[in-house]
């Protein structure tokens, strides 16, 4: 539990609302965009990058005041951060707890990285990638994206 | 009748629909279909880069099946160049015509495309995407002068990274448990996304540099053309090019049966002394794309006509698996 306890001196216990744990170290911004969380939020978050973590060697933290994500959020999540847990805590207390998963397909949250992919050229239609085992594959012009997918995250 | 209303990528083609066409096809050119067969069906034409060849042969076909094509003429005077969205562009045409053939320089255009219209649509080339009509049409040419479909080994040589004709074509070998090579410089290997589905096909693949590895043991040799435009050095051109450059001397180690294919035009890849020998089969090739995009499209018009539709693969359907 030392590793519980010692995050715990530097993020403060939420209320209500989601902890996203297990992010891999560095990642937190990439879940923060995905989340749509920028300078202009008014919602209470706390973050902890590079906290040492037995299983990661270092691990970010995300704890979100009164929310609780959406699964379609957590999906996309799982594209970078696939060793993340959800925690939804209520009123102090992990009422549940999931691992992430990655869904079949995601929409609307990759831009393609080819810039001969019809998605690129103003049409009206929305980016369509399927999970594959390691990335990602563009559903129109069949484009795989491995790596670098924050990159591509069209928020 | 093909089960699937559009015809975007090779991928989605079964090998049943496959048979399916090439044995129309066969009937089409033994027993030429009446020439008011569609009469009065429209084709549309929509054709975002230039390819003569390929609208040619779609005018041909729907004008044999006794239908007309509408052209949407060249591109620089299309409203695509106005700024007019292919989206919008399909649905307009849709409006006009019985079926739509799509000619795009974006990869995956057929594919969303197809999302905006409830009438048939081919796709006839997607950028470096896919062009299952044109494996249609190789597909035939093989199974009519290699022995059949099944247990080939075809060697597949050139540009394999842009080549469209290739992706389609190698989707497509998979299913006829074809052994396939692939020969190309490094710099123009086979996609990551080709190599992926091949893979998870099962695909029998290996690939080469050079193809004196593999020459002796080819059923089918497909050319490609290696375009200058993709590199960026003139010198680095000519050393690739030259290297995939066939000749009557280069197919002396070749089966004699070994049948040569390129998906023409062809700019120096095979040499004019391939042309009298009994490898070279491209002109006949591509004499096939009207059979088969007449197969296509009466296949395809079939499921709309009210007229009784002859089905002419009925007596025909072993007259290919058998060869
Ligand atoms: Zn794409």
């Amino acid at each position: 539990m030392s590793e519980r306890d010692d995050h715990e001196l530097r993020i403060s216990k939420i209320e209500n609302g989601t902890v996203i744990d297990h992010i891999a170290g560095g990642h937190a911004p990439d879940v923060l965009a995905i989340l749509g969380i920028g300078s202009s939020t008014d919602e209470v978050v706390s973050v902890g990058m590079n906290v040492p973590s037995d299983r990661l060697g270092h691990k970010d933290v995300v704890k979100i005041e009164g929310r609780e994500l959406s699964q379609d959020e957590v999906d996309v999540i799982s594209l970078i951060a696939p060793a993340a847990s959800i925690n939804i805590i209520r009123e102090y207390g992990v009422a549940e707890k999931h691992r992430v998963e990655r869904p079949a397909v995601v929409e609307g949250v990759l831009s393609c990285p080819n810039h001969d992919c019809i998605t690129t050229d103003g049409e009206p239609v929305t980016s369509r990638f399927e999970v594959l085992d390691d990335g990602v594959r563009c559903a129109y012009c069949e484009t795989i994206l491995r790596e670098n997918l924050t990159e591509h995250i069209d928020v | 009748m093909l089960d699937r209303d559009h015809v975007i990528t090779a991928k989605n083609l079964s090998r049943a629909d496959i048979e399916t066409v090439l044995d129309r096809a066969a009937a089409i050119e033994r027993d030429p279909p009446d020439r008011d067969r569609h009469a009065g069906r429209l084709l549309g034409l929509c054709f975002f880069e230039p390819s003569t060849r390929t609208r040619m042969s779609f005018e041909a076909a729907i004008k044999r099946l006794g239908g007309d094509a509408l052209d949407m003429g060249p591109v620089d005077s299309s409203s695509a160049t106005k700024g007019e969205s292919l989206a919008d562009t399909v649905r307009v045409i849709e409006g006009y015509a019985d079926a739509l053939v799509l000619r795009h320089p974006s990869e995956g255009a057929a594919t969303m495309a197809s999302d905006f219209v409830d009438v048939p649509l081919l796709n006839a080339g997607d950028g470096a995407g896919q062009h299952p009509t044109q494996t249609l049409l190789d597909l035939y040419t093989m199974r009519e002068n290699a022995g059949g479909l099944t247990d080939l080994t075809v060697g597949i040589m050139g540009d394999l990274k842009y080549g469209r004709t290739v992706h389609s074509l190698a989707y497509a070998l998979t299913k006829f448990d074809a052994s396939q090579h692939f020969v190309s410089p490094e710099s123009l290997r086979l996609p990551r996304s080709v190599r992926y589905d091949l893979h998870e096909a099962g695909a029998q693949v290996r690939e080469h540099e050079d193809l004196d590895d593999v020459l002796s043991e080819l059923d089918v040799l497909y050319v490609t053309r290696i375009q200058r435009e993709r590199f960026p050095d003139e010198n680095e051109y000519r050393a690739v090019a030259g290297e995939y450059r066939i000749d009557a001397e280069t197919l002396d180690r070749a089966r004699d049966e070994c049948i040569v294919m390129h998906p023409l035009p062809r700019v120096d890849e095979i040499a004019p002394d391939v042309d009298p020998t009994d490898h070279a089969h491209y002109f006949e090739q591509a004499h096939n794309g009207v059979p088969v995009r007449m197969a296509l499209l009466d296949l395809l018009l079939d499921d709309t006509d009210d007229g009784e539709a002859v089905d002419a693969t009925e007596d025909d359907s072993a007259n290919g698996g058998s060869r």
